[in-house]
């Protein structure tokens, strides 16, 4: 069988781990999903515009390189067009046409031939010894003598070097010849050449064999094979961009588009790693919000849930502790109500025994006034004096009657009820006043331990006198043969007023101590106590909204400790806080003399 | 010659006989009545009286009621309330409406006739001074 606390203990662990996985998937979920739609959209939308940076560039490059041949082509055109056969087959006249064009385009012409319809160069301009060369088998004379413009791929032919030709066709009668010039390769390659796209990105032409007709560079694949990648798709005007993985395993961009009328065709290549990479430092920027968000949340979530849980805890202890004080305070109001009942009948009986007592006193005065009066023969009887000694026996039991009577009507109703502003130091000093006569011939010593500047409380001053009086008084009482001290103390404790009167009396046995603070409830010798005194005390400092707890040990003393709540409103009769009687009593031994 | 008239009220019949005797027996010259209406009535009749000593719970009509009549319609009498009550209070309530003393049940016989005797003594004094004045006033009447 499990106990209540061990129960309570795991529906609180239950308690606390649902709310922490409640607060989680409620904050952390949403967060998730918005990222994770963000991330996705930001990724689609950044994959296209890198692509089309990178078709934009191509498309600007193609048109610069485009530029760059029709210009070339346009000067040869416009020398083979104004000047005849015959003037560029003077030798002088073509270096002259040479060396103007080379001043005006700097070395991008490197030389300017004349090739008759043979294939045999019949005028040359230029660093090599290539006049009367024959080109008649040469693969771009076949194509240049059959089209009117021409401009061939990139190949090394009989310089051995790279560079490729630009040639315009004429006819001298009637038969074709042939301007022809050489492009310098370097100032082709540096058109492609320069174009570097982010860290990895670079540029190159192939011709439709997929010949390099570029300085091919370092990291460039396989050139037959991205032809065929990119002659997978249709080829078209508008750049084409494609995403595959290399040789290496590193997914590559590449995008391409047609020069020369389809004849070439250039490439932009770069690593998607870093044609991405602002996109993936913007992802992990975004992973460590969101790490650094569900870290926050997570410690936000426990701190939450054990304050949470904090607080339930300490309302259910609050609850129960308020079920047990209100147990208390229905047993405390049926006290109460007890009290009070007696407190009426004491009060009817009292008045009702007053008067026949008062008849029977003045019945005795009576007796004394005639016997004054009376003849010698009953002055001079022998039972004179024993007829005196009854009467005076009868006055004396009338004002024992009397002094009950009054008591049980002061239990009833208390003297002068009226609240004040009431000094406990100075209410303790005048009682103590009162007593230390008494005290002194008692061979008592009072002993005063007051905290200072103590707060007034709001009381009845004298209903509080009577209750530390009536204390007192036990106090004396108890030890009147004994001799001893009583300590008086006053401090505040948070927001209560504490009184204590300490004795060192023969203390109160444990089968009484429960019973103290009932009504004609005594252990004085008979005649000397009425057994009201605590019930009074008792019924005051409830009133007040103050508490009277007893402690005591036999053969050691006893501790009354009366509580009164500092901050009490004027006349208010708030709820008694809880009696509590606290004994220490250690043996049995009835040798107490309270009330 | 006695020490003074008093009129003992209380509805105590034996309390009230014995504390006739008790106080003819020390020169007071007391009447007896039984509650506040019959006190009233009496003192209309007898204006000689100059104490009433007055019990507080009687039935008919209860000693503050009575004390209260008693002081609007014959201000010079002096009342002395008895209480069987036991407090101080009721005491206290019966001067501010004039009463003169308090004393509690069972009292001291000899301890009464001292306070009737203070009562009739400020009661004789307060006459004289309204005597004094009043002869002021026909002295110095203008012709």
């Amino acid at each position: 069988m499990e106990s209540p606390e061990t129960i309570q203990q795991r529906y609180y662990r239950t308690f606390f781990r649902n709310i922490i996985f409640t607060i989680l998937v409620a904050s952390i979920t949403p967060m998730v999903i918005v990222s994770i739609f963000i991330l996705d959209n930001f990724r689609t939308s950044y994959r296209q515009k890198v692509n089309e940076h990178l078709e934009l560039v191509a498309w600007h490059h193609k048109k610069n390189i485009n530029i760059f041949l029709k210009e070339k082509l346009a000067n040869i055109r416009m020398l083979a067009y104004t000047f005849g056969f015959d003037s560029f087959n003077n030798p002088y006249f073509i270096k002259q046409k040479l060396s103007e064009l080379q001043q005006s385009y700097d070395r991008v012409f490197v030389d300017l031939g004349l090739i008759n319809h043979e294939g045999i160069q019949v005028s040359y301009a230029g660093p090599h010894a290539l006049t009367n060369a024959d080109y008649s088998k040469a693969d771009w004379f076949k194509k240049a003598i059959n089209a009117t413009y021409f401009t061939s791929d990139v190949f090394y032919g009989l310089r051995a070097e790279p560079h490729f030709i630009i040639s315009v066709r004429q006819s001298h009668n009637g038969r074709p010849w042939i301007l022809r010039a050489t492009i310098d390769f370097r100032s082709f390659n540096d058109l492609v050449e320069n174009l570097r796209i982010g860290r990895t990105g670079f540029a190159f032409i192939l011709n439709k064999a997929g010949e390099f007709q570029t300085k091919p560079s370092a990291e460039t694949e396989d050139p037959k094979a991205i032809l065929k990648l990119m002659a997978l798709d249709k080829l078209g005007q508008s750049p084409t961009v494609i995403t595959q993985k290399n040789q290496k395993g590193n997914q590559i961009i590449y995008a391409s588009v047609h020069l020369k009328q389809g004849d070439w065709m250039m490439i932009l290549q770069q690593d998607q790693k870093d044609a991405y990479a602002e996109l993936h430092n913007t992802q992990r920027i975004a992973i460590i919000i969101m790490l650094v968000g569900t870290i926050g949340i997570v410690g936000t979530s426990l701190l939450l849930s054990r304050g949470l849980l904090k607080r339930i805890s300490q309302s259910d202890r609050e609850k129960s502790q308020a079920d047990e004080e209100r147990e208390m305070m229905s047993q405390q109001v049926i006290e109460t109500g007890k009290l009070a009942s007696i407190g009426e009948l004491a009060a009817g009986i009292a008045h009702e025994i007053n008067n026949p007592v008062a008849i029977m006193v003045e019945e005795a005065g009576w007796i004394e006034d005639l016997l004054e009066e009376e003849n010698p023969p009953l002055a001079q009887s022998d039972n004179l004096d024993e007829i005196h000694r009854a009467l005076r026996q009868i006055h004396t039991q009338g004002k024992r009657c009397k002094d009950i009577t009054h008591k049980l009507l002061s239990f009833a109703r208390k003297t002068d009820s009226r609240i004040n502003e009431v000094s406990i130091n100075d209410a303790l000093d005048e009682v103590v006043y009162l007593s230390e006569q008494r005290a002194k011939y008692s061979n008592i010593k009072i002993n005063k331990h007051f905290q200072n500047n103590l707060p007034n409380i709001q009381a009845s001053e004298t209903e509080l006198q009577q209750v530390l009086l009536n204390l007192v008084n036990n106090a004396l009482d108890a030890m009147e043969k004994s001799g001893g001290e009583i300590n008086v103390r006053s401090k505040r404790k948070e927001d209560l007023l504490v009184i204590t009167l300490e004795d060192s009396g023969p203390g109160i046995a444990q089968a009484n101590i429960g019973r103290v603070f009932d009504p004609f409830f005594t252990t004085k010798p008979v005649g000397k106590g009425t057994g009201l005194g605590l019930s009074i005390c008792y019924g005051i400092i409830n009133k007040m909204g103050g508490r009277i707890d007893v402690q005591s040990e036999v053969d050691k003393g006893t501790i009354f400790t009366i509580s009164l709540p500092v901050n009490q409103s004027k006349g208010a009769q708030t709820q008694p806080l809880k009696q509590q009687v606290n004994d220490s009593v250690k043996t049995d031994d009835p040798a107490d003399g309270r009330r | 010659m006695t020490i003074a008239k008093v009129m003992l009220v209380d509805d105590e019949k034996p309390f009230v006989d014995t504390m006739v005797k008790r106080l003819n027996k020390r020169e007071v010259d007391i009447v007896p009545a039984y509650n506040g209406q019959e006190a009233l009535e009496k003192l209309a009749q007898d204006g000689t009286i100059e104490v009433i000593i007055l019990d507080i719970k009687m039935p008919v009509m209860d000693g503050m009621e009575a004390l209260e009549k008693i002081k609007s319609k014959h201000p010079l009498v002096e009342v002395i309330m008895l209480t069987g009550h036991g407090t101080v209070e009721t005491g206290i309530e019966g001067m501010k409406k004039g009463a003169f003393d308090y004393l509690m049940k069972p009292c001291n016989a000899d301890e009464l006739v001292e306070k009737v005797q203070e009562a009739a003594a400020k009661k004789r004094q307060h006459e004289e001074k309204i005597m004094e004045a009043r002869v002021k006033a026909i002295t110095l009447r203008k012709p």
